[in-house]
């Protein structure tokens, strides 16, 4: 697609130890296209959000891409120097992390961390950042955003928080915003408000966003096209109402089978036998192959590729001839 | 109806969270208190899943921790089959002690790290006495385990060896080993990934089918509390706003706080059903609104709600706390 913001080509992460090399993320590519949501969904250690460190660049060492590319529009950022690679972080790719206490200095109010990311940034008078600044937090809707700019983080609430951060995310109109696990330490009703926000606030600003999350009905919410991770490789991507409605993929049908809903009754959840392999044992051949119901012996031995059949990529062999089983 | 194995009557919790005795001198500062279960009573029936929902400070792990006495409470009673358990001797509590037990959320903290899983398992039947000699209780250890879906031979393991699903496993199978009639689940699946929730709460089922049991099921994701529960509380702020049968509760919600919540549940199967925007957040519980907890956050509410404490009242087959309910105004 030449039209992506971001484009992904074959990343590997890779983590030596004295056992071996890990490989957290294996040969995934998959692109952003401007203005559009990226779902990513897996269970833990599916290496959803180490493809969001990837990206922006903040693998802790010993880790490190050891293969494939990173574009962002038309310009590769996974080989920057350090230096570069900053005025990348904040400028260009925004983020909002998990837990919204941690990603916020406690010691410094909001103000002076609004201010500082977009003098960072942008360049503007100190006043200019100001109003800026309380411009961003009136639209995450924080109450009294001129007042409460003041405040120190412990003094919001969880949800106020990680609209804050969201607000940080964005106050350089950055191109991207890679959300990883937005909502997951907030309740429910909370929840629902910060996607809400997350959604309006990055397609009034034209920012695309790569939402990683462990929750589909968060994918289901928020995103256009989701992708499917399991066992750091990619199983499955498509555009989010095809991939909830007629998932391809065995692990994305057992996936979306196990999830209680509101809407159906059921006695017993589809279950997936079995859990993820841990990255020390990946089986060899395609890695769910060991809980698939429908493996067959090629399945044991070669290693799917994404195939794509119009706008969906699938990594099975069940479709490997561009057809249906 | 089948009769009530456990009886919660004006069940009330308060926790002081005041600062020390200096600091209040120093600061002037009057004692504060956390009225963490405010008043609520409700039954489980024998064989039922009775489900608690509510988000984080409603007081649902409070309730947990108060049935199976890991704290007093501040007021009201409970009584088990008949018995009150506040007013028990030590010896008829102990006998009492073995007919409930319970599955802790965070399967990584509620397995010792230093026990091999078979001593685990065998501590509830060492402590009740209830095999005598070594050799039984080990083949009933090795029974329980395959009861949960493990081996046998896991037994000789430690819970490090062990994944999330495995170790929420041992923790079911340590709940089931004194042979209990009811069992109190504090989010169990809340620290699993959704494909390993499916196979635990299956186990569940399946358990609760062969050896009769009866749940508390304490959870925050309506999602698995409609899959589990036979009937559901619905707790804000410490006190029950809505007890109902679970499907009446997800098809006809009665209290406002109900309806939201169920409103802010994500539309998996994208149904496009019509939902409200979540509208406020929960009040600080140290200083929770006057009247009823929820109005600040209520389109219904008026000057009544904003005095008065609604006291659950039976409509048709929901009891609801709501004036406007009582008055029609829904």
């Amino acid at each position: 697609m030449s039209d992506a913001l971001l484009s992904v080509r074959d990343l590997v992460v890779e983590f030596p130890t004295r056992k071996g090399i890990l490989t957290a993320v294996d040969s995934v590519s998959f692109d952003i296209g401007r203005g559009e949501v990226l779902g990513v969904v897996g269970e833990s250690g599916a290496g959803k959000s180490m493809t969001g460190s990837a990206i922006i660049g903040l693998i802790e060492p010993p880790g490190h891409i050891a293969g494939g590319s990173i574009e962002l529009a038309g310009e590769r950022i996974d080989n920057l120097p350090l230096e570069a690679m900053r005025k990348v972080r904040g400028k260009r790719i925004g983020m909002v992390f998990q837990d919204p206490l941690t990603s916020l200095n406690p010691l410094y109010t909001i103000a002076e961390q609004l201010i500082e990311t977009i003098r960072t940034h942008l360049k503007l008078s100190e006043r200019d950042a100001r109003e800026r600044a309380i411009g961003l937090l009136d639209e995450v809707g924080i109450p009294a955003a001129s007042r409460r700019i003041d405040d120190y983080p412990h003094q919001f609430s969880g949800g106020m928080r990680q609209r804050v951060v969201i607000a940080l995310a964005l106050c350089a109109e950055p191109e991207l915003v890679i959300a990883d696990e937005p909502t997951t330490a907030l309740d429910v009703s909370v929840q629902s408000q910060i996607i809400d926000v997350l959604k309006n606030m990055c397609a009034e600003h034209g920012s695309s966003v790569m939402l990683i999350t462990h929750d589909m009905g968060v994918i289901a919410e928020a995103a256009d096209r989701v992708a499917v991770m399991y066992a750091g490789r990619l199983a499955e991507i498509g555009p989010v109402r095809d991939v909830i409605q007629d998932a391809r993929h065995p692990y994305t049908k057992g996936l979306m089978g196990s999830i209680p809903t509101l809407m159906h009754d059921s006695d017993r959840l589809t279950q997936i036998p079995g859990s993820m392999p841990r990255l020390t044992d990946i089986p060899p051949g395609c890695a769910f192959s060991p809980r698939c119901p429908k493996a067959f012996d090629r399945c044991f031995s070669v290693q799917p590729a994404c195939e794509r059949h119009e706008d969906r990529e699938v990594a099975c062999l069940l479709y490997d001839e561009g057809g249906r089983p | 109806m089948t009769e009530a194995l456990v009886n919660v009557e004006h069940l009330s919790r308060v926790f002081d969270v005041s600062k020390p005795w200096l600091n209040r001198v120093l600061e002037r500062d009057e004692k504060k208190f956390l009225v963490a279960v405010n008043d609520v009573t409700f039954e489980i029936r024998k064989g039922e899943t009775f489900a608690l929902v509510g988000e984080s400070g409603s007081g649902k792990s409070t309730i947990a921790k108060l049935i199976v006495g890991l704290i007093r409470p501040s007021g009201g009673q409970i009584s088990f089959d008949g018995k009150n358990v506040a007013t028990q001797g030590s010896s008829s509590m102990r006998q009492l002690r073995s007919r409930f037990q319970m599955i802790f959320q965070d399967p990584f903290a509620s397995l010792n790290p230093r026990w091999r899983v078979k001593d685990i398992i065998a501590e509830p039947i060492r402590t009740f006495g209830l095999e005598g000699e070594a050799a039984r209780w080990q083949t009933r250890v090795d029974e329980l385990l395959e009861t949960v879906g493990l081996s046998s031979g896991d037994g000789a393991k430690y819970p490090h060896e062990f994944s999330g699903g495995q170790r929420q496993r041992i923790a079911i199978a340590r709940a089931l080993s004194a042979q209990p009639e009811f069992i109190v689940c504090d989010e169990p699946t809340s620290a699993l990934d959704v494909s390993v929730q499916a196979q635990i709460l299956n186990l569940m089922r399946d358990l609760q089918d062969e050896f009769g049991l009866t749940y508390l099921f304490i959870s925050h994701d309506l999602s698995v509390v409609r899959h589990m529960a036979t009937r559901i509380g619905v707790l804000y702020l410490g006190r029950l706003v809505e007890v109902a049968e679970g499907k009446t509760l997800f098809k006809d919600p009665q209290h406002p706080y109900t309806k939201m919540l169920l409103d802010a549940v994500p539309d998996l199967e994208m149904t496009g059903r019509a939902r409200k925007p979540v509208e406020g957040e929960i009040p600080n519980p140290i200083d929770p609104p006057s009247g009823c907890a929820f109005h600040p956050r209520c389109a219904l509410a008026n000057d009544r709600c904003l005095s008065e404490k609604p006291e659950l009242k039976l409509h048709g087959t929901t009891e609801t706390a709501c004036f406007a309910v009582d008055e029609g105004r829904v």
